[in-house]
């Protein structure tokens, strides 16, 4: 166990290690890795309903007059299309053109007040970061207000509609509701990271553990606690970007296949410009997914070479799939390489393993 | 957890075992090792004839989440592999001491041998842990 003296605890830290669950390090945050194993929590969410434990993430509000303004120039999405209750994917990007982080948007009162959910290991960089390009907003880091759980399978609706005082399962994707949950303010939004059905909620710190153990009592459906790893296989099955692997403060984010998210005609924002320049020059590499087509699997910094040895990419992300039970990655190669049954070979241990580029998300979720 | 730890087999810091019958060790991962591991999908392993060395890699197995080099106990000539891990490595999932060995070695060199972790320090180094 690596439990640095500076590492942060979640408000489940106890649940989780009366739980039993393996600690780890992650992100300057102790979490749980695993409860009962990797694999079977993978399963029990794509078949049933998993609980994970999204504390660490940080939530930046954005309010006032200027926020609109502030957050079309500092994230590549259109903040101008969200109407009250409506979210979206974005980008931070940079000056360069890379990214700061990838966020979630939620609009909680047109024109007058957005929460900005970011990933736990970059919050303090992208709170700095959204100060210094502000363009008059009020930006406020509320990340240790806040708690938040995600609820994701097949049976998270079900879940949710027993537990809350909305009809979760009424609300379209990629919405958000304010509601309470005794009497603790929440934040309902039906946004995920595992390509399962179901919402993550926001709660007051202080009342997270009270949910927590109140959606692990319900009987029918029952809910299991789910660790960081099977979230990181669950994710890779959708071929979710996580933000260290395939995208990074050098990431074009077109190269990484996240130009839905930008609305480059709808207006100015940072980074626009060498972003742009880049596409029209043409892209070098694209972010694709594959699989092997002998034995190996390709891990985060492998090398993708021809069979002349020559380097034409780098694995993001490898695993072995639990719901396939094969080995599956995610890679930038060189975009001569990116069409859907293209081969080249994985690096493994010196070893050139061949593989193919497939189609994505490696599993099919409506 | 309690592990099972054969008083007969000889251990390393990395948990691996080693059982030594006359001049020929048969090397595998502990119960603990395994439990650390979660469950293994993948296994790769030297070649017949291939000469190792105390220490030196031989081999990796890997979970979903993570990939762990083996480290020789033992320097010495690799004379079999249980080749059956490769297509399917559950048999070292489910009894890593026996019917999961990964390799036999000819021993080089009977001196490393007093060098190796009897099974009572081993079961304190891991308690430690």
């Amino acid at each position: 166990m690596t439990n640095s003296a500076t590492s942060q605890k979640t408000p489940l830290y106890n649940d989780h290690v009366k739980a039993n669950a393996r600690m780890v390090d992650f992100a300057g945050w102790i979490m749980p890795i695993q409860y009962e194993g990797l694999k079977e929590e993978h399963f029990y969410t794509r078949n049933h309903v998993g609980l994970f434990d999204v504390s660490h993430m940080g939530e930046i509000r954005v309010k006032g007059t200027k926020a609109v303004e502030s957050l079309q120039w500092l994230t590549t999405n259109d903040i101008s299309t969200l109407e009250n209750g409506q979210a979206h994917y974005g980008l931070l990007p940079n000056h360069e053109g890379g990214l700061v982080d990838d966020i979630f948007v939620y609009c909680l009162e047109k024109n007058a007040d957005y929460l900005v959910c970011v990933n736990a290991s970059n919050k303090d960089k992208d709170f700095a970061w959204m100060i210094k390009n502000n363009k008059g907003a009020d930006i406020i880091d509320e990340s240790s207000i806040w708690g938040q759980i995600a609820i994701q399978g097949p049976e998270a609706l079900e879940l949710c509609d027993k537990t809350f005082n909305i009809k979760v399962s009424e609300m379209a994707r990629n919405q958000i509701k304010k509601s309470t949950f005794n009497n603790h303010q929440i934040m309902i939004a039906t946004t995920g990271y595992t390509g399962e059905k179901g919402c993550e909620v926001f709660i007051e710190a202080k009342g997270t553990s009270d949910l927590w153990n109140a959606l692990l009592n319900n009987t029918s459906p029952k809910a299991k606690p789910i660790g960081l790893g099977a979230r990181d296989t669950l994710r890779t099955e959708m071929k979710f970007s996580l933000y260290g692997h395939e995208i990074d403060d050098a990431s074009n984010p077109y190269e990484a296949t996240l130009g839905w998210a930008m609305k480059p005609n709808a207006k100015d924002f940072i980074g626009k410009a060498p972003m742009l320049k880049a596409k029209e020059l043409g892209l070098k590499r694209k972010l694709i997914g594959f699989k092997m087509l002998e034995r190996g699997i390709p891990r985060q910094g492998y090398e993708i070479k021809k069979e002349t040895g020559e380097k034409i990419g780098l694995v993001t992300s490898g695993t072995h799939s639990p719901t396939l039970d094969e080995p599956i990655g995610i890679a930038y190669v060189e975009t001569a390489f990116t069409t859907e049954g293209s081969q080249f070979f994985v690096d493994i241990r010196g070893k050139l393993v061949k593989a193919h580029v497939v189609k994505t998300p490696f599993v099919n979720k409506t | 957890m309690s592990f099972n730890i054969p008083e007969n087999y000889l251990y390393t810091k990395d948990h691996e075992w080693a059982l030594i019958q006359s001049n020929i060790a048969t090397i595998g991962i502990t119960e603990f090792a395994k439990d650390q591991l979660g469950e293994v999908v993948y296994v790769d392993l030297p070649k017949v004839g291939d000469k190792l060395n105390q220490n030196q890699t031989f081999g990796v197995v890997e979970s979903v989440k993570a990939v762990s080099d083996l480290y020789a106990p033992i320097s010495g000539t690799v004379t079999e592999i249980n080749a059956s891990l490769l297509d399917n490595p559950d048999s070292l999932n489910t009894s890593p001491n026996t019917d999961g060995w990964l390799i036999k070695v000819q021993i080089a060199s009977e001196s490393e041998i007093p060098g190796l972790m009897k099974s009572e320090d081993y079961k304190k180094l891991i308690t430690q842990s």
